[in-house]
C-alpha cells in the first residue's frame, strides 16, 4: 500500500483525535483528499481507529456518500426526489441518456463522468436540482447537462 | 449617503447565481461612482424571485426579482438606486408583497432580514430575548413556557416538545445532550437548511435553551452532508458565539455552560429517524433501534438525550421571549403555533410560507403557490415528504392541522407541499414510494427490508397490465404487512403515498 495513501488515512483519524465516534468524519475527510475511500485505507482506519475491518467497511458502504472505486472526472448528482420529478428530472436522466450514450447510476468507462442519483438537495421550489462537481444548481436543463457532459467526454481521449 | 444593497447568499439563490449578480451590482455601482454596501443575507423564501435583491430607502426594503447579471446595468438605468418602480423586476416593499404580507412569521422572523452571522442585527431584531430569560429562570419553568405554547416537534411526528424536554430533566444522569435533528432528508422540504443559513443564532439559541431546560453541557447538530452552505454557515456562527462568550464555559456569565458540536451525515434518509441518527452520531451505520428505551432516557452514548428538529429548537427563542401563551395563540386544535410550509415541485409561486396551522392545503397551493409553474391544472399535491399521502384537489379544504391531516389518512410531517400537474402518473408515484424504501431501508427488519422490494415488483407489474386486479389485491395485503411489521415509520408510513394514490387515483392503476 503506498505510503502517501496511508498516510492521508492516518493523518485524517488523527485530526479527529482517533476516535472511533468520529469514523464518519474521517471518511469524509479521506474521500475529500482522495476522491473515493480505497481498500487499504479501511484497513488503515480500522488500526487507527481501533475498530475491525468489518465495521469501517460496514459504515462506508451503508451510507450513499462514500465510494469505493473512484469518481468521473466531471461528477453530475441529479436530484430524483418527487419535487424534482414533477419539474420533470426524468425527462432530463433520458435526453441526456439518448444524446450522451452514458447511463444514468454509471461512472462511464473511460471515466470522463459520474452520473448519480440523489434523493433531494433542498432546492426543490427551484427544481430540477442538481450538484455538479459539487455545486448547487436550481432550474437545470437537460441541454446545459448535455453541454457539460459533451465537454468532459472531449477532455479524455 | 451610503445605499444597502441586500442580495441573499442562501443556498437555494445561489443555486441561480446570486453570487454572479452579487458581483455585478458591485461592478456596476462602481461603475457609476454609487455609494453602496452590498449585505449578503439570508432568503426571504420568496424563491420564485431568487435572486431577489433588496435596496433601502428612506428605512424601507424594495426588492426586486428574479435579477440575473445581464439585467443590473438596466436596473440601474430604471432607477433601482432610488427604488424605482421602472423596472419590471420591480416588485415593491418586499414586507408588503402579498406573498410575505400575509404570513406570520415567528420562527423565520430574522430570515433574509439581518446578515445571518451579525450577532447585533440578531440581538437589534429579537434575539438573545428568550436565551437571557430562560438563563433568569428555573429549570422548570422552562420547560413550562414550551409545555403551554403547545409546541410539538416539526421533524414529523408532532410529539409534544415540553414533555420530550420534562422526561429528559428528570433523568438524574450527569451527562445528558441536545442533539438537533438536521437531517432534512424529506422531498419537499427546505425549512431547516433555510433557518440555518439565514438564522443560525435562532437554533443555537434555541439549543442553549434547551440544554439549560435539561441540565444538558454538550450538544450536537447532526446535519445532512447535502447542506454544504448551512455547514459553514453554523461553524462560523458557532465561533462567534463562543467568542462573545455565548456557547462554552459560563454562558453570558451565568455560569451554565454548553458545548455544541456539528457531525455531517452521508447521505442516508433513514439517518433521520432519530434512533439511526443517534447511531450515526456515534459513527455507526444508521440502523434504526428498538425502542423503548426512548432518546430521551437513554439516547447518544446510552446517555438521556433531547432529540428535536431545527424548527422545533429554532421555535423556543420567541416561546420564551414572549411566553408560551403568545406562541399558543396561534394555531387550530391541538396544532398550535405556527409551521413554515414549503411550497416546492411544480409550482409557480415556490417557496416558504410561515403560517399559524389551520391554512387550508387549498389556500397554499393556491393562493401562496400561485397553481403550477406549468400553468396546467393541479392533479395532486404530496404533503409531509415521500412517507405523507397524495392529495387531490377535491381535499383542499383540508385545514393543515395534525388531527385533520390524521384523520385523511395524510400527515403534515415536515411541512412540505409537493405540487404536481395533470401529466402525473399516479401508479408511478406509489412504484416510487416503494423503490425509495427499498433504496434508503436500513435493513433491519424484513417487512420493510424485503416489503419494498416486493412492492416496487407489483407496482411495475400492475404498470405493465399484468394481472392488475390480483396485484391491486397483493399490493393491498404487502401493505398491511409493512405498516403493521415495521419498527419504524420507513417501512411503516410507505404504504401512505401508495394507498393514497390507489385511493384517489385508481383509474390510473388500470391502464
Ligand atoms: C425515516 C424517517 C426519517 C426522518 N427524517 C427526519 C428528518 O430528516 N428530520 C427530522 O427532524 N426528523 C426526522 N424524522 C423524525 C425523527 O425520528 C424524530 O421524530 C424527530 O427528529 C424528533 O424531533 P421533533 O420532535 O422536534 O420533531 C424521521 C423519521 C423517520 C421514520
Ligand atoms: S422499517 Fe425499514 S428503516 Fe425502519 S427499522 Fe425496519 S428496515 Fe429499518
Ligand atoms: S426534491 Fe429535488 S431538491 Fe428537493
Amino acid at each position: 500500500m503506498s505510503d502517501h495513501l496511508a498516510e492521508i488515512a492516518r493523518a485524517a483519524c488523527a485530526r479527529h483525535d482517533n476516535a472511533p465516534d468520529a469514523l464518519i468524519e474521517v471518511l469524509h475527510d479521506v474521500q475529500g483528499a482522495l476522491g473515493h475511500i480505497p481498500r487499504e485505507a479501511v484497513s488503515e482506519i480500522a488500526d487507527a481507529l481501533n475498530l475491525s475491518r468489518a465495521d469501517v467497511h460496514g459504515v462506508v458502504t451503508f451510507y450513499h456518500d462514500f465510494r469505493i472505486s473512484p469518481p468521473g472526472a466531471l461528477v453530475v448528482k441529479l436530484c430524483r426526489a418527487e419535487a424534482c420529478q414533477a419539474r420533470d428530472c426524468e425527462t432530463i436522466v433520458a435526453e441526456v441518456e439518448t444524446r450522451c450514450d452514458v447511463r444514468w447510476g454509471d461512472t462511464s468507462a473511460d471515466g470522463a463522468v459520474s452520473l448519480e442519483n440523489v434523493y433531494c438537495l433542498g432546492n426543490c421550489a427551484l427544481g430540477p436540482a442538481a450538484l455538479i462537481d459539487g455545486e448547487l444548481f436550481g432550474r437545470v436543463s437537460a441541454d446545459r447537462v448535455e453541454t457539460l457532459v459533451k465537454a468532459a467526454q472531449r477532455g479524455k481521449p | 449617503m451610503t445605499r444597502r444593497v441586500f442580495i441573499p447568499d442562501d443556498a437555494a439563490a445561489l443555486s441561480v447565481g446570486a453570487d454572479a449578480v452579487a458581483s455585478e451590482f458591485a461592478l456596476e455601482a462602481e461603475r457609476r461612482g454609487a455609494d453602496v454596501t452590498i449585505i449578503r443575507t439570508g432568503s426571504r423564501g420568496m424563491l420564485w424571485l431568487e435572486p431577489l435583491v433588496e435596496i433601502e430607502v428612506d428605512g424601507v426594503r424594495i426588492g426586486y426579482g428574479p435579477v440575473a447579471p445581464e439585467l443590473v446595468g438596466a436596473l440601474f438605468d430604471d432607477g433601482f438606486l432610488d427604488g424605482g418602480s421602472a423596472s419590471p423586476l420591480h416588485i415593491g416593499p418586499v414586507t408588503e408583497h402579498p406573498y410575505f404580507a400575509r404570513q406570520t412569521r415567528l420562527t423565520f422572523a430574522r430570515c433574509g432580514l439581518t446578515d445571518p452571522l451579525s450577532l447585533s442585527d440578531y440581538e437589534a431584531n429579537g434575539g438573545l430575548v428568550g436565551l437571557r430569560k430562560a438563563l433568569s429562570m428555573d429549570a422548570e419553568a422552562i420547560i413550562e413556557a414550551v409545555t403551554v405554547s403547545g409546541l410539538r416537534g416539526r421533524g414529523g411526528a408532532g410529539f409534544p416538545t415540553g414533555i420530550k424536554w420534562k422526561t429528559c430533566a428528570e433523568q438524574t444522569d450527569a451527562q445528558k445532550y441536545i442533539c438537533c435533528n438536521a437531517d432534512e432528508g424529506d422531498s419537499g422540504t427546505f425549512a431547516d437548511r433555510m433557518l440555518m443559513e439565514g438564522d443560525p443564532f435562532c437554533l443555537i439559541e434555541g439549543m442553549t435553551i434547551a440544554a439549560l431546560a435539561v441540565g444538558a453541557s454538550k450538544g450536537f447538530i447532526y446535519l445532512r452532508s447535502e447542506y454544504p452552505h448551512a455547514k459553514s454557515k453554523l461553524e462560523r456562527a458557532i465561533a462567534l458565539c463562543e467568542q462573545a462568550g455565548l456557547l462554552g464555559e459560563n454562558i453570558d456569565g451565568s455560569g451554565r455552560s454548553f458545548e455544541l458540536r456539528i457531525r455531517i451525515g452521508a447521505g442516508s434518509y433513514v439517518c433521520g429517524e432519530e434512533s439511526a441518527m443517534l447511531d450515526s452520531l456515534e459513527g455507526k451505520r444508521g440502523e434504526v433501534r428498538a425502542k423503548p428505551p426512548i432518546p430521551a432516557i437513554s439516547g447518544l452514548f446510552g446517555k438521556p438525550t433531547v432529540v428535536n428538529n431545527v424548527l422545533s429548537f429554532a421555535a423556543a427563542p420567541f416561546i420564551l421571549a414572549n411566553g408560551g401563551e403568545a406562541y399558543r395563540e396561534f394555531g387550530m386544535g391541538r396544532s398550535r403555533g405556527t409551521q413554515p410550509f414549503q411550497l416546492a415541485g411544480n409550482v409557480r409561486q415556490g417557496g416558504l410560507v410561515e403560517l399559524a396551522f389551520g391554512v387550508t392545503l387549498g389556500e397554499l397551493v393556491h393562493e401562496f403557490g400561485g397553481g403550477t409553474q406549468s400553468g396546467a391544472p393541479v392533479r395532486a399535491v404530496q404533503v409531509g415528504g415521500p412517507l405523507g399521502a397524495y392529495l387531490p384537489p377535491e381535499r383542499f379544504d383540508l385545514p393543515m392541522d395534525y388531527e385533520a391531516f390524521l384523520e385523511a389518512g395524510a400527515m403534515i410531517g415536515h411541512g412540505g407541499v409537493v405540487v404536481f400537474d395533470e401529466r402525473v402518473q399516479m401508479a408511478r408515484q406509489a412504484r416510487f414510494a416503494m423503490h425509495f424504501c427499498a433504496e434508503e431501508s436500513c435493513g433491519k427488519c424484513t417487512p420493510c427490508r424485503i416489503g419494498a422490494v416486493r412492492g416496487e415488483t407489483i407496482l411495475d407489474q400492475i404498470i405493465a397490465g399484468d394481472d392488475v386486479a390480483e396485484n391491486i389485491v397483493r399490493l393491498d395485503e404487502l401493505c398491511e404487512v409493512m405498516e403493521e411489521g415495521s419498527l419504524c415509520a420507513m417501512g411503516g408510513l410507505t404504504p401512505m403515498p401508495v394507498r393514497s394514490a390507489l385511493k384517489y387515483w385508481p383509474g390510473d392503476f388500470q391502464s
